[in-house]
């Protein structure tokens, strides 16, 4: 590509990250509940409802901390509104998973209306000290938002949990045989409900940080499609940490690669670009699903099942 | 304690009751709403319930709304019955627009009136296209049909915004993103004078019937729906699930279609960016509250399209928010979900644990 400078690369790496981490957040939130055995297709709904909730809460606190706090409570509110109609009275993980999409579209954008034309205060951005003064690096990597690093922190932690710790290995028989799990004499309903909601409230801090960080305003529908990629990116990561956030990333590239041809003045129409990340995932999508058997072995056995424990 | 416990057999009362009960939590929820808004409680709830169906005005532009959600909803229940998930009504509808307002500007003052026969054509066609691309990934690389089909929703979005701004702008428009009125031998017949109520009614009564043949009276339509529920009978039957697939697929999507080329060619009578107004997606809500029965769908259709200009008349009369909508619908999907368990499960007193 003409023109890209060390300075724009920088920029564009350190907007890539930044867009990755979006649904990073949302993604291995989703993932946790997934390995529990529960499919939320509200992932979308949630991370608008968060969104504004976080947005709100950041425009009269003036706190950033305080509306992703806020975001993270929406959001384990609503996931757990869906896991208690899921868990216990067993409906279709598929239809209520839409219905809370739905349902949080129209939600949020009837308590937004108010906020449309409302600013937040003015922040200072972040810098780690020392490193973001270096060349190249230090603009690329070292002036990201806190969450930025606390999401591969999450990431990596994720990876210890499941794989090394005792209650990361009851998460994942509840969610390869429940039955299993019920007879050793785990809870499995509860311990679904706190994964479902855990998984909330990832997705609300993702959708908190959209319209706090990333695009930091309120416009309905902002979500545009983020919360559906990161339930795309569980499948396409075989549900394993580490890839959701190389799969992040690889999608917050295509994002603002984007971004970067307009920038260039591309004789691309912008809808063709901003099509780029929609169709992208589908390939990914394609290309991942093609071995069933792979997706299958990777895959929670009991995912989108309901369990009915016996007496 | 209470325990859920299996009925030995669905109480068919429920499964009729249901979505009125469903209803009933939602106006009670609603009512709350309006209440915490400030606003008269029945004052509003006049205008989701009473004020849509007080007038002839009102009921004919209800029937607008109607019709494209009986349609899109009539093609989802098939799919729903067949346990595939096309979410992405939505794109298909827009493509359906798409098509049908390609071929209505090729129209000149001469065309005859047998060109809104190619206008929904193409439209059925554009939607069965998109929903085409969703058959094929799954069926050839067992891609998920979720994600596909409301990926596709974006792109199809975006294809729109190109033509209007780019190619198909009308210019004489002073560079507004819309195409050219469409030409009137294109548009969709209306029904009376001084009534925006078209046509489209009798394609969508037709609709019900076919479909509803369809459902109940063919062995395809059959072999759908044991597909869907016991996809292992069906495969030791013989049936093949590809064929079910696609025969779902390629219908929901001219339906949707269809339905996109009405709108556009009716009350629309351009395409602009604001072509997509939300009916794929309701109509998911509808086809549920429905039953994923034709006859249901209708019912259900009406109700939310009371909710629309409910909303539309909530903004404009009581100040209140338009998107009041879209929560009413989403709380009546949740509400008709939670209620509906009871069809196969009771409560029953076990007693303290």
């Amino acid at each position: 590509m003409t023109g890209l400078t060390p300075e724009s690369l920088a920029l564009l790496i350190a907007a890539t990250l930044n867009a990755g981490t979006v649904v990073a957040l949302a993604s291995l939130g989703l993932l946790i509940n997934e390995r529990a055995g529960v499919l939320n297709l509200g992932a979308e709904g949630m991370m608008l409802v968060a969104a504004i909730a976080g947005f709100a809460t950041g425009v009269h606190t003036g706190s950033d901390w305080l509306g992703f706090a806020a975001g993270a409570a929406a959001g384990a509110v609503l996931a757990g509104a869906f896991g208690l109609l899921v868990i216990w009275l067993n409906t279709n993980q598929y239809a209520t998973g839409l219905a809370l999409s739905l349902f949080g579209a129209g939600l949020s954008a009837f308590v937004g209306i108010t906020y449309t034309q409302q600013r937040l205060p003015e922040r200072p951005h972040f810098a780690i000290p020392g490193l973001a003064d270096l060349p190249f690096v230090g603009p690329a990597f070292f002036k990201q938002h806190p969450l930025v690093y606390l999401t591969i922190a999450l990431a990596i932690g994720l990876t210890w949990f499941l794989m090394r710790s005792r209650a990361g290995l009851v998460l994942r028989a509840v969610g390869e045989s429940p039955e299993s799990a019920h007879a050793l004499g785990y809870a499995v309903r509860p311990i679904r409900l706190l994964a479902v909601m855990t998984g909330g409230a990832l997705c609300g801090i993702a959708g908190a940080y959209i319209s706090l960080v990333y695009t930091p305003l309120w416009v309905e529908g902002m979500v545009a499609g983020k919360g559906w990629i990161a339930l795309a990116l569980t499948t396409f990561a075989t549900w394993r940490p580490a890839r959701v956030l190389l799969g992040a990333y690889l999608f917050g590239g295509v994002t603002m690669l984007q971004f970067q041809m307009q920038g260039q003045g591309v004789q691309i129409p912008s809808q063709f670009l901003t099509m780029l990340p929609y169709i992208a995932t589908i390939i990914v999508l394609v290309l991942i699903s093609r071995n069933p058997t792979w997706i299958r072995i990777n895959m929670p056995a009991s995912l989108g099942k309901p369990f009915h424990p016996g007496a | 304690m209470f325990k859920l416990e299996p009925r030995a057999a669905p109480s068919k009362a429920l499964t009729l009751a249901s979505p009125l009960i469903a209803l009933a939590v939602t106006v009670v929820i609603g009512t709350i709403l309006f209440a915490a808004l400030g606003k008269d409680p029945l004052a509003g709830l006049r205008m989701f319930f009473v004020e849509p169906l007080r007038s002839g005005y009102a009921l004919a532009e209800l029937s607008l709304k109607a019709t494209p959600l009986i349609l899109i909803a009539l093609g989802l229940s098939v799919c729903f019955r067949a346990n595939l998930w096309n979410i992405g009504a939505e794109g298909q509808f827009v493509l359906g627009a798409i098509f049908a307002g390609g071929v209505a500007m090729q129209a000149t003052p001469d065309t005859g009136r047998w060109i809104l026969v190619a206008v929904l054509g193409a439209g059925v066609l554009g939607g069965m296209l998109w929903a085409g691309i969703v058959a094929a990934l799954r069926d050839r690389f067992n891609a998920n049909e979720i994600l596909v089909s409301l990926m596709l929703v974006y792109v199809a979005e975006m294809l729109l915004s190109y033509l209007v701004y780019g190619p198909w702008k009308d210019p004489a428009g002073y560079n507004f993103p819309q195409t050219i009125t469409f030409l009137e031998a294109t548009r969709v017949p209306k029904l009376m004078q001084g009534l925006r109520m078209n046509i489209g009614v009798f394609i969508a009564a037709a609709a019900v019937l076919g479909f509803t043949l369809f459902l109940y009276r063919t062995f395809a339509g059959f072999q759908l729906q044991v597909g869907g529920l016991a996809p292992a009978a069906a495969r030791y039957a013989g049936f093949s699930s590809r064929k079910a697939l696609w025969t779902a697929l390629l219908l929901s999507g001219g339906m949707a279609g269809l339905a996109g080329a009405l709108d556009v060619a009716g009350p629309q009578g351009q395409l602009t960016p604001y072509v997509p107004l939300g009916y794929g997606f309701a109509a998911i809500i509808v086809a549920f509250v429905g039953r994923l029965n034709p006859i249901g769908i209708v019912f259900s259709a009406v109700l939310m399209s009371m909710f629309y200009i409910g909303g539309e008349l909530a903004q404009s009369r009581l100040g209140l928010p338009k998107a009041l909508t879209g929560v009413f619908q989403g709380l009546l999907l949740f509400t008709l979900l939670a209620c509906d368990t009871f069809i196969h499960q009771r409560l029953r007193w076990v007693g303290t644990k």
